[in-house]
């Protein structure tokens, strides 16, 4: 018989502990939170699901959730075609190439804050190149008054910041399909068009899959841009739900519904992504003309 | 169908100087019109890069592809009419067999009812009329490259079909049975079919005629008996047959022609070879003698191997010359270690000077020429 051993699980004590520490007590301690009333640190009540209930049947949760849910569907619809035509048009090789790939990218490095105020000053209509052109141009544009503005304006900056890595997944998506393939498609005598949705499509569907998660994710928990520029307004119209939350937990400091709610938020971005990633994954496998059952 | 002139050269560098600079020295070429052809040649030869300029995907870099006299070098492969079928399987993922096949003739807006004929024509051809509603994303290796072979021979009307390597990834026993299949095929539809590859066994089988190609050029274009008789360039020699043909350093001294270290022709008929300066014979035409005879070297056999149907032997001359050759089991094979005399220069020994043949066989001797 094979001796046992069970030095090994000191081996994985470091990661435990690891774990432990940065994930699994701070959770626990938002559990703990959302099923208790902390008047002050001395005096706690144990409350059950109360807050779980009271956040569920909070309006302007139900507000943030729509506002998020749409602004998370717009970004998607806009920076996933946009990103797909962007690789498209970069060029595929020489030092226009890498060029190009720097530019693209530059977005990307920007802090998340940096960006905010970068399109908050933008967008002004006294002195912001944006604003102020709109201004000429004869539009009413106020991001911080009219909400629709504000909207577009935080969708604007969004599809301005992460475009590009919807880009650069792609453009790797594209650059490796193998010759062969194009010519194959060429001998066949396949139409620009045939080689986009026979060829270039099918075979970005990793990568697609990849930045369909990602940016979904990302504008799902967006908080710092929308806070830098339009402070979540005006009214409520830019407030989504990560700042919803903060207000919650750091303004006005209720910590219990505000821990059922982050408990519950996680739990949405956990089915929406395992919704989509599903979905994927069968567009992918199952032919169009049959019917999924 | 057509017949395809090609007088071109091509090099993937702009400006070149040397020979090295081309991936193809110019070259005047002539496929007809419903003939078998393989390119042959060694990986780099330029052969790919060849049947790529005929297809159009490349352009070459100087001259002309013409088609039935139309000069088609700007032309694209689509308005060339070409099919092509490439080395590693090119499949369209999200379709099924069944529209893979359909696509080339779809995209040319063929009728519905025809292409369903042809489809399955092709299918039954290639068998996979099985298969025909399956994704073709997940089917193997080798069902998938029946597929890029079916999409090659499902057009008809095509000016030629071009195949680079097409059985690569397809075990052995199925390359036989795709390889006649193609064979059958052109004898059904009379297509122009161009083959590339590095297998001798499949160039030789597959076509009419054979373009051996080394180093950009293509040294020799014929059957497989002139290829294995009368091979116009040592390349031909060397590459062609298994193992390649003997070349033997020759040179010209006092007494006639000297081939590892003897005379093996006398001076009259030595000059019917001048400027030779390889001797070359294939294993098959070696002869073995016990004792010295005209054109005959001495030897001492260093190895001796069974290959089934024949023996091979490796000897060395008195100089350190290795001379092989390829006997029948009846001949008497000497043992590893005999000394015997090699017969090298007989009516198949070819000479050649600068890599190119310029004599073969033993002249009849001019009266009087010794002098």
């Amino acid at each position: 018989m094979k001796p046992v051993n069970q030095k090994a699980w000191l081996m994985i004590l470091p990661v435990v502990l690891c774990v432990a520490f940065s994930a699994v007590l701070p959770l626990m301690t938002v559990v703990n939170y959302s099923v208790q009333d902390i008047i002050s640190p001395e005096r706690r009540v144990f409350v059950g699901t109360e807050w779980f209930k009271s956040v569920m049947r909070d309006d302007d949760l139900h507000g943030a959730l729509l506002r998020q849910l749409v602004y998370s569907l717009s970004v998607l619809l806009v920076e996933i075609p946009l990103g797909i035509g962007l690789a498209l048009a970069m060029p595929a090789k020489g030092w226009r190439a890498s060029a190009v790939l720097v530019l693209v990218a530059i977005s990307l490095l920007i802090p998340w804050n940096v960006v905010g105020t970068i399109w908050q000053i933008y967008g002004r209509a006294d002195i912001g190149l944006l604003g102020a052109t709109l201004t000429r141009l004869g539009f009413d544009y106020d991001y911080t008054g009219n909400a629709t503005h504000a909207w577009l304006t935080v969708l604007t900056m969004d599809v301005w910041h992460w475009t590009p890595l919807v880009a650069l997944l792609c453009y790797a998506g594209l650059r490796a399909i193998p010759d062969a393939y194009y010519q194959a498609a060429s001998i066949d005598g396949a139409s620009k068009f045939a080689v986009f949705r026979f060829i270039q499509l099918p075979k970005m569907r990793g990568v697609l899959m990849i930045a369909v998660l990602l940016r979904f994710m990302d504008s799902f928990m967006i908080y710092t841009e929308p806070f830098v520029l339009t402070g979540g307004g005006p009214g409520n119209s830019t407030t989504f739900l990560s700042q919803y939350l903060t207000q919650k937990a750091v303004g006005q400091f209720d910590l219990g519904p505000a821990a059922a709610f982050s408990l519950i938020y996680f739990l949405i971005i956990l089915l929406l992504c395992f919704v989509l990633y599903t979905w994927m994954q069968r567009v992918g496998t199952v032919h169009e003309g049959e019917q999924p059952t | 169908m057509a017949r395809i002139d090609l007088d071109l050269a091509h090099a993937y560098r702009p400006d070149p100087r040397t020979d090295d600079d081309y991936a193809l020295l110019p070259l005047k070429m002539t496929f007809d019109d419903g003939g078998a052809y393989a390119l042959l040649g060694p990986s780099g030869c330029g052969k790919t890069t060849l049947l790529n300029i005929v297809s159009g995907l490349v352009r070459p870099s100087s001259g002309s592809v013409r088609f039935d006299g139309v000069d088609v070098t700007a032309r694209t492969p689509q308005q060339r009419n070409i099919a092509q079928v490439f080395q590693f399987p090119v499949i369209y993922d999200t379709m099924t067999v069944a529209e893979n096949l359909a696509f080339p003739l779809r995209n040319r807006g063929v009728a519905a009812a025809r292409i369903k004929e042809r489809v399955g024509r092709i299918a039954e051809m290639l068998e996979l009329s099985g298969q025909l509603d399956a994704r073709a994303a997940g089917l193997a290796a080798d069902a998938k490259q029946k597929i890029s072979l079916g999409r090659g021979l499902v057009r008809e009307d095509v000016s030629a079909v071009l195949f680079d390597e097409p059985l690569t990834v397809i075990d052995p026993h199925l390359k036989w049975q795709l390889r006649r299949k193609l064979k059958q095929i052109h004898h059904e539809l009379r297509l122009t079919l161009i083959y590339v590859t590095h297998d001798q066994v499949e160039a030789l089988t597959f076509a009419d005629q054979v373009v051996v190609m080394t180093r950009g050029r293509a040294v020799q274009v014929g059957s497989a008996s002139d290829l294995f008789e009368r091979p116009q360039h040592t390349f031909v020699g060397h590459f062609i047959g298994s193992p390649g043909m003997n070349l033997l350093p020759a040179r010209r001294v006092e007494g006639g022609l000297e081939v590892a270290g003897h005379v093996v022709r006398d001076a009259a008929r030595a000059d019917a070879v001048a400027g030779a300066t390889l001797l070359g014979i294939r294993p098959e035409y070696v002869g073995v003698a016990a004792a010295a005879q005209p054109g005959a070297v001495p030897v001492r056999v260093e190895q001796s191997r069974d290959i089934g149907t024949y023996w091979l032997l490796s000897a060395r001359a008195a100089d350190g010359t290795l001379i092989r050759a390829r006997l029948h089991p009846q001949q008497g094979v000497p043992d590893a270690g005999a000394s015997v005399w090699f017969v090298i220069d007989g009516p198949h020994t070819c000479f050649y000077a600068n890599e190119r043949l310029v004599a073969q066989g033993i002249p009849s001797v001019v009266e009087g020429a010794l002098s």
